[in-house]
């Protein structure tokens, strides 16, 4: 947190991939996320900061409507992906979410080999021609999961029988199968040791160079090391946003200071 | 009336007595050993080692306990030592006319227990009973005042028994009052002395408490093996009258009373397994569908509303079902395949309303609150992450459930199938009415067959004549029958539990 090179870390592009305007969430009557707007870019790790319950998470979930799967959950305003409003009718919530990967906060490998987890959303969307091209997009997924070498001799071993942060990388590789263009993250290293931590951060920073990443961390420590920019959330409100070097050394909010120096949350 | 009342106060025999006064002494010891251990701890309940109530109950419950105990197993023990001492006094001669020494002592109990109930409603004194002859006095009829019928006339011989095992009876009975009453105060006497502020009541009854848990379970174990081995005995003399490759490897179901019977198992095993088989294949889809569609699609409104409806399905007592196969399915399958001309299809395939199709069909939806309720449950143990994982791949709902859900709750839906087929093959009143009374090995289902319970039925109705193997053959179906369930069930039981933790 103390490292005051993080104000240098250089923003590799520019140009927005996410767009929220005026988001409003409600579960039944509770009013989850008041009115935020951000702008997320392209090829960049953005960290959710903030104190339990304060919508992060739920504001994540926007992003790949997976908050449809909730019956009482309902969302207003509008979230543009590469222009386009992904709340609007046009727009399958199927087929956003094979573009907009997500990475929960326990590891959740299915119950079947490794391959097949892996294989399991290019299978669902046809995106092989044959067993081998198969072969090839799921070496390349366990490959950029950081993986490949663990499991290449047993691949058709249940993907159950492996380690915390091995399940956890098994679960990005197959993020990244179905070639998503964002991935979220939601506190991807809260069910892991420092170990298996040190490794999915590594990755996330690799994963960067491909994809927009948008992380919830509860530890400001892992938002310090793996983001370029930083949002943070307190009662459904954004309260700041912007680099993360300037965040953690210069707040402008005085709530993001009495966080991040441990006085709230 | 004054005879009446020498038999016991307020119309009990001694046993109701001996019961009565332990649960008098039990109650007495409750509230001596309380005030005992109040007073020993000066008046503070803060001293004691327990609450001052559990010093009650350990009181009463070492009264009571032992007591009872004794005369439990007093009381069915008794008989047989009485029975076992009169023996004697029966002579070969009236064992003989073709009967076995078990009438001839049942009739002896009949006429002991005759002659109490003729004391007890004032018929005879007491001196009279005991002075009673057979040749003076028509016993007969005097019993038959009281209500007890004897089936002939009674034997000198038979009366001087009776007439033992009733002072043998009597005096035994006041023994067993005796060491009743004299364990009931040796316990309150130790319950009482151990009243003292420093003892652990507490712990005591928990003791007390841990034995009932324990009593409870092994006598339900024990009950099973009993009735394992009541039927393995009739088995074993079933195959001691009847050759067991008939009844393994016969083809032929034929039982005649006059004996040269066929008494093969396989044309009931097959109605049984094909009847089954029609229910699953009616009960499994249609159960898994509802499961599904109730815990992954219905909102929670309609789920709390659906669920307990599926269940009362499975509440309905399957007489009532048997009846609904009998006036309703089968009919209406005659209507469709058979009738000739006058039929829906024109068809002669059927010609009866019973038929393992009816069976087979109404027993399926029988099945189906079973399935669908076990499939359930199952499928809601899925963890919600699974779910999540799958949406957020950019599955949908039916290809979340076809290729995570169900393939991670498959061992338990799997377990529910087997516990449903041996419920379809344990059941009985289904089939009584709804499939027929024909043993046969056919592929028809439109046929009458019939099932390894229905025979069981048959051949236990009516006059039966418990040394005839057409009888005892029941007992080996029952057995066949309870190894065919037991082993399902455990294949079950263990599918679940080896897959089951598996998603934790």
């Amino acid at each position: 947190m103390n490292d005051m090179r993080l104000s240098e870390r250089a923003v590799d592009a520019q140009n927005i991939k996410i767009a929220a305007r005026n988001v409003q969430v409600y579960y039944g009557d509770n009013h989850a996320i008041k009115d935020v707007s951000v702008d997320i870019e392209d090829k960049t790790v953005t960290a959710f900061i903030g104190p339990s319950g304060c919508g992060k998470s739920t504001f994540l979930r926007c992003i790949n409507r997976m908050n449809d799967t909730i019956d009482i959950c309902r969302v207003e305003g509008d979230i543009l992906i590469d222009g386009e409003d992904i709340y609007d009718r046009e727009v399958d919530p199927v087929q956003l979410r094979a573009k907009v990967g997500m990475v929960f906060q326990k590891p959740n490998p299915f119950p079947k080999s490794i391959y097949d987890n892996v294989a399991y959303g290019p299978r669902i969307h046809g995106l092989s021609r044959g067993k081998s091209d198969l072969d090839d997009i799921v070496e390349r997924a366990l490959r950029r999961a950081a993986i490949w070498d663990e499991v290449k001799d047993r691949l058709s071993a249940p993907g159950t029988g492996l380690s915390g942060g091995q399940q956890q990388r098994l679960c990005i590789a197959r993020a990244v199968a179905t070639e998503p263009e964002v991935l979220l993250m939601d506190e991807p290293c809260s069910a892991l040791d420092p170990i298996a931590t040190a490794q999915v951060e590594e990755l996330i920073d690799e994963l960067r160079q491909n994809y927009s990443v948008v992380i919830v961390t509860h530890s400001m420590q892992q938002a310090a090391r793996v983001s370029q920019k930083t949002a943070f959330f307190h009662l459904g409100h954004l309260v700041e946003y912007g680099e993360t070097g300037h965040i953690f050394t210069n707040p402008e909010d005085p709530r993001t200071e009495s966080y991040i120096t441990g006085r709230i949350g | 009336m004054n005879a009446a009342q020498s038999s016991g106060v307020f119309g009990l025999g001694p046993t109701g007595l001996v019961v009565l006064a332990v649960i008098v002494l039990a109650a007495a010891g409750f509230v001596l050993a309380r005030a005992r251990a109040m007073a020993s701890a000066g008046g503070d309940a803060r001293r004691l080692h327990s609450l001052p109530n559990y010093y009650g109950y350990n009181a009463a419950m070492m009264i009571a306990v032992p007591a009872l105990g004794v005369l439990v197993i007093w009381l069915l023990a008794q008989p047989a030592l009485v029975q076992n001492a009169v023996l004697d006094l029966i002579p070969q001669r009236a064992i003989a006319e073709g009967s076995s020494i078990n009438l001839v002592m049942s009739d002896v109990r009949r006429l002991a227990e005759g002659l109490d109930v003729a004391v007890a409603a004032g018929a005879l004194s007491a001196d009279e009973a005991a002075d009673i002859v057979a040749t003076g006095t028509d016993i007969r009829a005097v019993l038959g005042n009281v209500g007890v019928a004897l089936g002939s006339d009674v034997d000198p011989e038979i009366l001087a028994a009776a007439q033992e095992y009733r002072s043998l009876s009597r005096l035994w009975s006041w023994v067993m009052v005796a060491v009743v009453l004299s364990l009931a105060l040796a316990g309150m006497a130790i319950a009482l002395r151990s009243a003292r502020a420093g003892f652990r009541a507490r712990n005591a009854v928990e003791r007390g408490v841990l034995w009932l848990l324990i009593l409870a379970a092994s006598l339900a174990i024990l009950t099973t093996v009993g009735i394992v081995l009541s039927m393995l005995f009739e088995t074993v003399n079933f195959f001691s009258l009847h050759p067991w490759q008939d009844f393994f490897l016969g083809t032929t179901w034929a039982p005649n009373f006059r004996g040269n019977s066929e008494l093969s198992i396989l044309p009931l095993l097959w109605g049984t397994l094909y009847i089954a088989f029609i229910a699953l294949v009616v009960a499994v889809p249609i159960g898994l569908f509802a499961a599904i569609y109730l815990s992954e699609y219905a909102g929670p409104r309609l789920r709390s509303v659906a669920k307990p409806l599926l269940e009362i399905l499975a509440g309905i007592p399957t007489i009532v079902y048997g009846l609904f196969a009998l006036l309703t399915v089968g009919p209406a399958l005659v209507t469709l395949f058979g009738r000739g001309e006058e039929g829906l299809l024109g068809l002669t395939w059927m010609t009866g309303a019973t038929s393992v199709l009816t069976a087979g069909l109404v027993m399926g939806i029988m099945l189906i609150p079973f399935v669908s309720s076990l499939s359930d449950d199952i499928i809601n143990a899925v963890p919600q992450s699974l779910r999540d994982g799958s949406f957020g791949l950019g599955a949908t709902h039916s290809e979340t459930i076809r290729q995570v859900v169900l393939p991670a709750a498959l061992p338990g839906i799997v377990g529910a199938v087997l516990l449903a087929a041996s419920r379809a093959i344990g059941e009985t009143m289904i089939v009584v009415l709804g499939a027929g009374a024909i043993a046969k090995i056919s592929a028809n289902p439109l046929e009458a067959m019939t099932t390894i319970t229905t025979r069981i039925v048959s051949q236990l109705t009516g006059d039966t004549d418990f040394a005839s193997p057409e009888t005892l053959v029941a007992f080996a179906l029952g057995l066949t029958l309870f190894v065919l369930t037991l082993g399902l069930n455990v294949l079950a039981l263990y599918i679940v539990r080896t897959y089951r933790e598996q998603y934790e």
